[in-house]
């Protein structure tokens, strides 16, 4: 990777995903990739195709990258391969939590099994936990309702 | 290339336009139940999937541009109501609860056996956008079959109302499976398996979970084969709607032509 290549992503992982703001792009994994020749291409691969943050979240790599100097920007999208909540890092799941959210299991796409496991409610930490709706108020995350607490919750819905 | 590659790009797109509008408008029809749901849940689980839904035919659009060279929002916003290739099924309004659910049931488990054929494409496109709406549709599938099972069997109001459902959608379903023009040689390029086999597979799925809750579908059966035993509503895919598509495609389009390129 050229200093200039590394420079874009360090300033990428300056930008918030605007529905998680503790969680920059970078950490989000929305970003494949970055080549800066001429110009500055990135390679964005989302998470939910019907995420509406999306455009917001173009919008913002642009500006950001117009203020480093790159005239043009190409934004890239890919879906190969497809953008799972397995490829969050460990510590990425603890910033989800201390934000509210309960992370997404791990293994995905044995999707029995991931749904099967007992979800800690992020805020007291009790086991007695049961899914309320397998939708929620964003695309990625699903309600549930903690016995412990007798608060509701969301989770980070596994992909 | 090859001397029928027009015909090719023809038939390729007629498949992709006909998965973008069905997904379309069946978002539309989705979002209709936005704030009037039967309870909250379903109003918050609705609205997700028309949300779904209507990204999804973004990237089936997104597949087409190279072709119409019209952006998505062209495609949806711009072009005439009889000049969409969704099946009817999808364009019928939202109906009670029950009908919505077995309508999103009968839709949900067609997209998921048509995404994983798709998977398997010889066309990258369409290889890897099914790839990326698979894991995304199965939440649909589980909903609405939940819903389907549980409704199905539930009280006699819930049973009666599941099986009026059931009579007026399947005949509307298979149209879903309409052959389009051209089909034949989308399955020889192996780019689809063709409707002729996804609607067998359609078949041997949704039967056994509908007659788990003993709702009655129009077929018979003799020694294990199952016929059809009502007359498919088809139409869509020439182009020859029934008169609620276009109500729904002149509501969609109503803000969008008062200020043609309006920017806000």
């Amino acid at each position: 990777m050229s200093a200039a290549e590394q420079q874009v992503w360090e300033e990428l992982g300056k930008i918030a995903d605007p529905e998680i703001p503790v969680l920059s792009l970078v950490e989000m994994k929305v970003i494949r990739g970055v080549k800066v020749d001429e110009g500055v291409k990135v390679l964005f691969s989302p998470t939910y195709v019907a995420c509406p943050a999306t455009g917001a979240i173009m919008q913002e790599i642009r500006s950001r990258l117009n203020q480093l100097g790159y005239a043009e920007v190409l934004i890239e999208t890919t879906f190969s391969p497809p953008w799972s909540t397995d490829m969050l890092d460990q510590d990425v799941q603890e910033k989800l939590r201390m934000f509210g959210i309960a992370p997404p299991p791990s293994n995905a796409s044995d999707f029995a099994s991931a749904h099967g496991r007992p979800v800690p409610c992020p805020h007291c930490n009790s086991a007695s936990t049961r899914m309320e709706s397998s939708f929620g108020s964003t695309l990625c995350r699903q309600i549930f309702y903690c016995d412990g607490c007798r608060q509701s919750f969301e989770r980070f819905k596994p992909l | 290339m090859p001397a029928n590659a027009t015909t090719s790009d023809g038939a390729l797109q007629q498949f992709l336009l006909a998965l973008a509008d069905d997904e379309l408008v069946l978002g539309h029809r989705d979002s209709e139940w936005t704030g009037h749901a039967p309870i909250l849940e379903e109003d918050i689980a609705f609205s997700n999937i028309a949300q779904d839904e209507m990204g999804h035919s973004l990237v089936w659009y997104a597949l087409l541009e190279p072709f119409t060279h019209k952006t998505p929002d062209q495609m949806v916003f711009e072009r005439d109501w009889r000049e969409f290739s969704c099946c009817r099924f999808v364009t019928y309004p939202k109906g009670d609860f029950a009908y919505t659910v077995v309508r999103q049931f009968l839709f949900d488990e067609a997209e998921r056996l048509r995404l994983e054929g798709l998977t398997e494409s010889s066309h990258f496109g369409l290889k890897e956008v099914s790839g990326k709406l698979l894991p995304e549709e199965r939440y649909h599938l589980i909903h609405s079959k939940g819903l389907v099972e549980r409704l199905g069997d539930a009280t006699d109001e819930s049973r009666r109302r599941m099986q009026d459902a059931v009579t007026i959608a399947f005949p509307q379903a298979l149209g879903m499976f309409e052959i389009l023009e051209g089909e034949d040689e989308l399955i020889s390029g192996g780019i689809f398996k063709g409707n002729r086999v996804l609607q067998a597979q359609w078949l041997e799925n949704v039967l056994p979970v509908l007659e788990s809750v003993s709702l009655r579908a129009p077929v018979s059966r003799t020694n294990g084969s199952v016929a059809i035993a009502c007359t498919p509503d088809y139409g869509g895919r020439r182009q020859d709607h029934v008169p609620h598509l276009r109500q729904l495609v002149e509501d969609m389009q109503q803000v969008y032509r008062s200020i043609p390129g309006a920017t806000w």
